[in-house]
């Protein structure tokens, strides 16, 4: 990372982030004290075993779960304070400042691949006309304008994928939360879209943050943290345990 | 961009069949509104058929249709000479059972005087009686068709004119014949039956009675005032045609009328049900497709668009289909099926009600999707 863009603000900050689910002898810490900065053009991982808090994780930074405590800034806005949300309309913030790429990738079934991007761009307003336009011309970006007029199922998972991303960009956020976005793809196609999102990091300072298992693509994130009884700690991308991150060492690739 | 058009677009097969199944259930619901409405209107047509202001009975009767009723002949002469009455003409009524093409015929003999009020509302081929014995006024739905030949009794008749929609209110067609003939046909005994009496000594019965007589008012005369006349001859009694329509509807055909009308409104429920389950169904089957919209920042609204907009396409198709395929088919029915255009349209709002509460109730499930789902596989 350029020194330039280490001392921007980061996009995402998250400071002492806990969740649990119940109340004494059932209670469960979802999440302990997380901490974490995420810089514009960063690509980080996020792992651990099922159970271990990544989807918790994923939820409270995409603003659909409360968290416990704990505070969390994106893009520069503080969204929130001491557990509570100070943001609101947190549905309007999700479509303007964050992306989302699914597992599966998530397209609606009954809109062809142009549609499925412009919907995204209507939804925050957008003309339909130049919606399409910008639709298309992001098709191109990720190399599947050639299936702008493809329903989902004529995709295959790779094409899909694209379009899912292509959707994700669509109002130009610089967040970008991926849950397993290539546990449904080969080893091949599974590096083609990790290469396109860190293309998309880099070209469009957005920083990502992906939930995976996929060992095939660890050498594609600047980051990688291991989940582990709701504590986050920093990986080597070799899978070897390196340093507990705290506020004081966030931001720092290894 | 309409995604409520959208997903109807991309499984239409799906979603039209689903309408038809819908539009053959909401046909059946409009189909039984018509026979009950139908049920009411021949109940009502024999009655309604002459014309007439006031109905002279035997006394102490609701004749001639919730009871029977015999009174002399010559009253007509005294009833067309009282204040207010225009015109008054006897009549008959009795169901005959003929055989026609070898077939049986049941049909609703009426006997009027071809100069008098009581006869065939309109004809609508050939034309009316003008001899005075053995020709006949048929409906349409008795299959008749003029110049046909049918025996009733022990004369033969021949079908001059038709009628449409004259029925009585068991459904059976009316034919129309001269006052002597029908009462030559309904009181006179047979030949053996006639030597058995004349033997005895009894002699035969006399014929020169009717079921009723029909009365036309001019049109100053209060039909009460002139009921209330024919009344203090103690043996007869005088309906008004407003009262002899009410004894139809809730004494005759009152207890069809009711299990038609009950059945009815079963069948409105089990469609109502029928139709929030489709919808819900419909709105869970995109779970995970709401759960997307949610997470990527759709409002609301825009969820509530699509599941109320496909529930109102859904109900207004299915009905469209009901309706036009009832109003095809209903002439076959067996009994009249009478859709009356109110009738359609509060059927219609009922299904847009269905259709608007059977969404609010997918809305709710929708709107308790936690985005979240959208997330893991």
């Amino acid at each position: 990372m350029s020194d330039k863009k280490a001392n921007q603000p980061p996009l995402v900050r998250l400071r002492d982030l806990s969740k649990h689910f119940g109340e004494a002898e059932t209670r469960v810490d979802a999440l302990r004290n997380v901490s974490l900065d995420v810089r514009a053009g960063e690509v980080i991982a996020l792992l651990g075993p099922s159970g271990s808090g990544k989807t918790t994780l994923l939820n409270i930074i995409g603003c659909i779960l409360d968290p416990s405590s704990g505070s969390m800034e994106l893009d520069g806005e503080v969204v929130l304070t001491d557990g509570r949300w100070v943001r609101p309309n947190l549905r309007r913030l999700r479509l303007d400042k964050i992306g989302f790429i699914f597992q599966f990738h998530n397209l609606m079934p009954f809109l062809d691949a142009t549609d499925n991007v412009a919907l995204v761009l209507q939804l925050a307003g957008t003309d339909p006309r130049e919606a399409r336009r910008r639709a298309l011309e992001l098709l191109d970006y990720l190399e599947v304008g050639n299936r702008r007029s493809s329903m989902p199922a004529q995709l295959s998972g790779g094409e899909a994928q694209r379009v899912a991303i292509a959707r994700a960009l669509a109002n130009q956020p610089r967040i970008i939360l991926a849950d397993e976005p290539t546990a449904a793809l080969d080893s091949k196609r599974a590096g083609i879209v990790m290469d396109l999102l860190r293309k998309v990091a880099v070209e469009r300072d957005a920083a990502i943050i992906a939930v995976t298992h996929d060992e095939k693509i660890f050498d594609r994130f600047d980051r990688i943290f291991n989940l582990r009884d709701g504590r986050l700690e920093s990986m080597s991308s070799n899978g070897m345990k390196s340093i507990m991150v705290g506020p004081g060492d966030v931001g720092e690739r290894i | 961009m309409n995604l409520a058009y959208r997903d109807i677009r991309h499984g239409l097969g799906r979603f039209l069949l689903t309408c038809v199944g819908l539009g053959l259930l909401l046909g059946v619901v409009l189909a039984m509104i018509g026979i009950y409405r139908g049920l009411v209107v021949e109940a009502l047509t024999i009655a309604r058929a002459p014309g007439i202001d006031l109905w002279v009975v035997e006394a102490n009767t609701r004749g001639p249709f919730a009871e029977a009723s015999r009174i002399p002949a010559d009253t007509r002469e005294a009833i067309a000479r009282i204040a207010g009455v225009a015109a008054a003409g006897s009549i008959t009524y009795q169901t005959v059972e003929a055989e026609y093409q070898e077939r049986k015929l049941r049909l609703y003999v009426i006997g009027y005087e071809p100069t008098r009020p009581g006869g065939p509302p309109e004809i609508e081929e050939g034309h009316a009686i003008a001899r005075s014995h053995f020709e006949m006024v048929a409906d349409r739905s008795s299959g008749l068709v003029p110049k046909d030949r049918v025996r009733l009794g022990r004369d033969t008749f021949t079908v001059v004119g038709s009628t449409r929609q004259q029925v009585s209110s068991g459904g059976d067609p009316a034919v129309y014949i001269t006052l002597q003939d029908a009462q030559k046909l309904q009181f006179d005994l047979a030949p053996p039956a006639t030597r058995v009496q004349l033997a005895r000594g009894t002699g035969s019965t006399g014929r020169d009675t009717v079921n009723a007589v029909v009365a036309r008012l001019h049109p100053n005369a209060s039909p009460d005032a002139v009921a209330e006349t024919v009344r203090r001859w103690k043996h007869l009694a005088a309906v008004t045609q407003e009262a002899q329509e009410l004894i139809l509807t809730r004494s005759l055909v009152d207890r069809a009328r009711r299990q038609i009308g009950l059945f009815t409104s079963l069948l409105l429920t089990v469609s109502a049900v029928i139709i929030a389950l489709i919808i819900y169904t419909m709105t869970m089957e995109k779970l995970k497709q709401i759960a997307t919209l949610k997470l990527i920042g759709a409002p609301d609204r825009t969820i509530i668009g699509m599941i109320v907009q496909q529930a109102l396409a859904l109900g207004s198709i299915g009905f469209a289909i009901g309706a036009t395929l009832i109003a095809s088919i209903k002439d076959y029915f067996p009994r009249r099926v009478v859709l009356e255009p109110d009738n359609v349209l509060a059927l219609g709002a009922i299904v847009i009600v269905v259709c608007l509460l059977a969404s609010a109730l997918g809305v709710r499930a929708a709107l308790r999707i936690d985005p979240a789902t959208a997330l893991g596989g």
